[in-house]
């Protein structure tokens, strides 16, 4: 909220001139602004359905189409968090909303994200007829659909964890609901909101690179952007200008972490509400070459005062409020309960049979036999590759994090490479499939996993350096070694940072299972069977009954997946695994 | 006399407890709070104290009954009340002023006179210096002047506070309340009444002018004791022991076992039935205390407050276990003296196999619970039962949370006495030796 740590500035105000410090900064943000609106331009071009946008494959174009790429990502950003305040505050806020929004998310997240692509690109297009800003909307959405859900469910969260005595301490204090959302929640929530930010870019990286280039009823739209310019390489065969385009994500991942991320980290270490301090402060540079500035810093305040102004607006004041609200009967109350629940179950019902006439008046009812099989082909693959996963990259994660010197180095390209869009190297995957003409059944599989699989690693070093060192001293004490060590201490003590790693790493699996198994290079197409490219296959068709049911079928398996194997575990995990 | 500043009538408390009850946490509560009063709510841990007080700030309603605030019945915060609370609930990304504007903000004043007056406030309460600290590079007491100069500043008519000094430790709690005597004394603030919760004898003592104190289960006013030692009081000074000790026995003593006390006669021991709140007491803390009154130099017998200021407990950790005692007929409480049994005598000076046997004995006899819960898994074919069994028969007396802390109270003494066995992961009871 306001970036000014102490007010008494009155040392430094005879001194207002700039120091080389804000020339610095100057520089930077006026380079900032002046590409973002020069972007802002370039989105809303005159486009007709059909039309090819000239694409080139000259390197020197990647770092402006990085930049549209990355626009995409803030842009859908900006739409996640506004979409989190909105609907994440009132779920926590009012009962009744909850009942609704949260089943709603719940389900919305485990809908796989391209096919919200699949099914909106046309939508986006009629609405804005003859502009690029429609495929670039539909773009956005998709990356939207990837960051929302998980953010708005995680604000919810914390929101509703607001320690008892702080909100009573607003109510005794008067605070508007609004005063309440800026100074209480928003600031409580942060540190976590930020953490799960972060994730989701991890995941939006993947789908801004897959949605640039969509094939929509036989149509292939390319929007200026990176994976734009890696769908074009991958059709003429361009092996170097891959790797040019890999080289690029990677500057940028680099840059967006050193330049967005790290900067809010470090600061939203002021709102971890533990009242001592314990870790060691996140350090970014840019926060320190800001508050070396002197002008900036003055404007800053400034940009502060405004914001503590806007908050304490005389319109959100309160009146007096009253806990006494409901000046209703209780059965009246009852009646409109029951009325609310029986109105939510009527909505889904509607839905519901909308969606199954839909698809069935459209597709045989021995199909949808067909495409549970399918599903299953798919799950299976999910779960032979956590397996395979969890055996390889435990026993490393374990070895990593038990050595702090190592951990200190691995654990951020961990992050590093979860946060990768994985689909940048499935290119050269399938160059050594088609070369020695592997089975694609078989070889397309690794794809899924080949970006999901750091979850799985990064949370096992974190389980494993989190181990508490006397424990382990303990077990050395007693002579316990090998089997009986790991079976007694390593792998409870990492089991609940495990589940948290797999089940993230399920959940992408799912989600790349739409892209890893059609694969193209060149005129050269790889097809496995599976749910994944059964969606695939009839997005590039432009069918949507078949979309549809390839979608809900999708859903449903993910749903059954996390309530009966993630969820429970997770609770088990968490109950008896805990160290605290 | 003028008019009380707070005024309350008949209020009363129930909270949904299992599906088919409500559970009465307050019960026909009236009272007042007059104009320059200081006055302490005294009361155990779970005798409603503190859901009182925030029916009386207005932050929740009462079920029955109502409070007025100067004539004007509370329907929600009012603007003359401000609150100290336990955990201070300090924001904790704002600095110091800004916490202390906080309040000030709400009220819609302006920056300049915010500011103002939050540095009076801070000044009156002896945080200069501290401005543009955060609340965590403060200790303790620190941080709980934050939270006075927050309630403070806003020019409050009453403060109330909930369990203001119990978060810290006994020098520091010394401290803040002779300044706060001291700034209530001097009337530099214009506060007309304070309001305080607290679980500590001495302390309403030392602070109060009247003490309400109050009854368990339900929570309801069992005394009001008006103090008349002028400050500043001593806590050395016999008189004021004296009234300590009269806390002590008022609230050692059930109502019940009053009237046989007037009459003379020693009153018996506590009998309780199978929906008892059961003291949060475990056996290691209880023979810990039979041990030190077992021992020659007390032989036996000890004043409370002594056992308190011995064994560092403050009462919400002591009355659980002399309510055991007393249940479990090891020691008798009265008159604010607790003297050991024939049978506590037997079961401290016994080894650790022997005492499990009687201890056993004991629970089977005077704990009804305890005694249920072996007869059903005796009965039981296979000897076994599942714990939300017993904790669906609780919830008909004790809220959810209660129940479930009771039943994990009397899991862990039955473990102890090898009456029966629980298995955590499947929530199982059964018998230790089956047949």
């Amino acid at each position: 909220m306001t970036l000014f740590r102490d007010t008494f500035m009155t040392v430094y105000k005879g001194r207002l001139y700039p120091n080389q410090w804000d020339l610095i900064a100057l520089l930077f943000v006026l380079t900032v602004l002046g590409l973002l609106a020069w972007d802002a331009r370039q989105m809303s071009v005159p486009y007709q359905l059909g039309q090819v946008i000239p694409l080139s494959l000259d390197p020197h174009m990647l770092p402006l189409y990085a930049l549209r790429t990355i626009m995409r990502m803030l842009i859908a950003l900006l739409f996640s968090f506004l979409f989190t305040f909105t609907f994440a505050t009132w779920a926590a806020k009012s009962p009744r909303a909850e009942r609704i929004i949260i089943p709603m998310i719940d389900v919305l997240q485990s809908v796989p994200i391209l096919g919200f692509l699949s099914i909106t690109v046309v939508g986006f297009i009629r609405l804005f007829p003859g502009s690029l800003l429609g495929p670039e909307c539909a773009a956005i959405f998709a990356i939207f659909t990837s960051q929302a859900w998980n953010m708005a469910l995680g604000f919810y969260q914390t929101v509703r964890s607001v320690p008892g005595e702080l909100r009573e301490a607003a109510d005794m204090f008067h605070l508007s609901a609004w005063q309440r959302f800026w100074r209480i929640d928003v600031p409580f929530s942060m540190p976590g909101l930020l953490w799960n930010t972060m994730m989701s870019m991890s995941a939006g990286w993947f789908f801004v690179v897959a949605s640039e280039a969509i094939s929509v009823s036989n149509q292939q739209i390319l929007l200026p952007g990176i994976g734009s310019y890696i769908a074009v390489a991958i059709q003429q065969e361009n092996l170097r200008m891959i790797s040019y385009a890999i080289l690029t994500m990677f500057i940028v991942i680099l840059l967006y972490d050193q330049i967005i991320f790290r900067p809010l980290v470090a600061w939203a270490e002021k709102f971890k509400s533990e009242q001592v301090a314990t870790e060691k402060e996140t350090y970014s540079w840019i926060i320190s070459l800001f508050r070396r500035t002197r002008v900036l810093r003055r404007w800053g305040f400034k940009i502060a005062r405004i914001m503590d102004a806007l908050i304490n607006l005389r319109i959100f004041q309160s009146r007096v409020i009253s806990m006494h609200r409901s000046t209703l009967h209780p059965g009246y109350e009852k009646i409109i309960a029951i009325a609310w629940n029986v109105l939510c179950v009527m909505l889904v019902m509607v839905a519901i049979v909308f969606l199954a006439l839909f698809i069935f008046r459209n597709i045989p009812f021995s199909s949808v036999a067909h495409v549970f099989f399918l599903g299953c082909i798919t799950a299976l693959r999910v779960i032979v590759l956590i397996v395979l996963c969890s055996l390889f990259w435990v026993p490393v994660g374990v070895w990593v994090g038990l050595r702090p010197s190592v951990a200190r180095i691995v654990q951020p390209i961990a992050q590093f490479f979860a946060a990768f869009p994985a689909n940048l190297f499935y290119p050269l995957v399938v160059m050594v499939i088609v070369y020695y003409h592997l089975n694609p059944n078989i070889w397309l599989t690794p794809l899924m996993i080949l970006g999901a699989q750091w979850y799985i690693v990064f949370n096992v070093i974190a389980g494993a350096s989190l181990l508490p060192k006397d424990l382990l001293l303990v077990v050395d004490n007693f002579g316990v070694r090998r089997w009986l060590r790991w079976r007694y201490l390593i792998l409870p003590g990492i089991f609940p940072y495990y589940i948290t790693g797999a089940i993230t790493a399920a959940g992408g699996a799912w989600n790349a299972s739409i892209l890893a198994e059609v694969v193209q290079w060149g005129n050269e197409k790889l097809v496995a069977t599976g749910l994944g490219a059964y969606i695939s296959q009839y997005t590039s068709a432009g069918n949507f009954p078949y979309i549809a049911l390839g979608i809900s079928v999708m859903c449903i398996f993910v749903l059954v997946f996390n309530r009966i194997i993630w969820r429970p575990l997770y609770v088990f995990a968490d109950n008896r695994f805990r160290l605290e | 006399m003028s008019d009380p500043i707070i005024q309350l009538v008949n209020v009363q408390k129930s909270f949904k407890g299992g599906e088919r009850q409500e559970l009465l946490v307050l019960q026909d509560v009236n009272f007042y709070l007059n104009e320059g009063e200081v006055v302490a709510i005294l009361g155990k841990s779970g005798s409603g104290k503190s859901t009182l007080l925030r029916i009386i700030a207005g932050l929740i309603p009462p079920s029955n009954g109502t409070v007025y605030y100067r004539g004007q019945p509370v329907v929600g915060p009012v603007r003359g009340m401000s609150m100290v609370f336990q955990s201070f609930a300090l924001l904790p990304w704002l600095t110091v002023l800004q916490n202390v504007e906080l309040g000030l903000e709400a009220l819609g004043i302006d920056r300049q006179e915010r500011r103002e007056r939050a540095l009076k406030a801070i000044d009156m309460i002896g945080l200069d210096g501290f401005e543009s600290a955060y609340p965590k590079e403060l200790s303790g007491g620190m941080r709980q002047r934050v939270g006075f100069a927050r309630a403070l500043v806003v020019d409050p008519d009453v403060l109330l506070m909930d369990e203001p000094f119990s978060a810290l430790d006994v020098l520091t709690a010394d401290n803040l309340k002779s300044d706060l005597l001291d700034l209530w004394e001097s009337k530099k603030t214009g506060l007309h009444g304070i309001l305080f919760v607290t679980h500590n004898i001495e302390e309403a003592v030392l602070l109060a002018d009247r003490i309400i104190v109050f009854n368990s289960n339900p929570g309801s006013i069992r005394a009001d004791l008006r103090l008349t030692l002028a400050h500043p009081r001593s806590d050395i000074d016999p008189r004021f022991r004296n009234q300590v000790d009269r806390v002590y026995t008022l609230m050692t003593t059930l109502p019940q076992q009053e009237e046989k006390l007037r009459e003379g006669m020693v009153p018996e021991h506590v009998t309780i039935d199978i929906g008892y709140r059961l003291p949060d007491a475990n056996v290691a803390e209880i023979t810990g205390l039979l041990e030190t009154l077992n021992a020659p130099e007390h032989n036996g017998k000890m004043d409370l407050p002594d056992v308190a200021d011995i064994l560092s407990l403050n009462i919400d950790d002591l009355f659980p276990l002399t309510e055991l005692l007393d249940i479990l007929h090891f020691a008798k409480v009265s008159k604010g003296d607790i003297t050991i049994t024939q049978e506590g005598r037997a079961f401290v000076e016994a080894d650790i196999l022997e005492r499990k046997k009687i201890f056993s004995e004991h629970l089977k006899k005077y704990v009804p619970l305890a005694r249920h819960i072996y007869a059903q898994l005796t009965h039981h074919p296979r000897h076994r039962a599942l714990e939300e069994h017993f904790l669906s028969l609780l919830e008909d007396y004790l809220s959810e949370e209660e129940a479930e802390r009771v039943l994990h109270t009397v899991i862990e003494w039955g473990r102890y006495a090898e009456l029966f066995a629980y298995d955590y992961n499947s929530g199982v009871l059964s018998l230790e030796n089956p047949g």
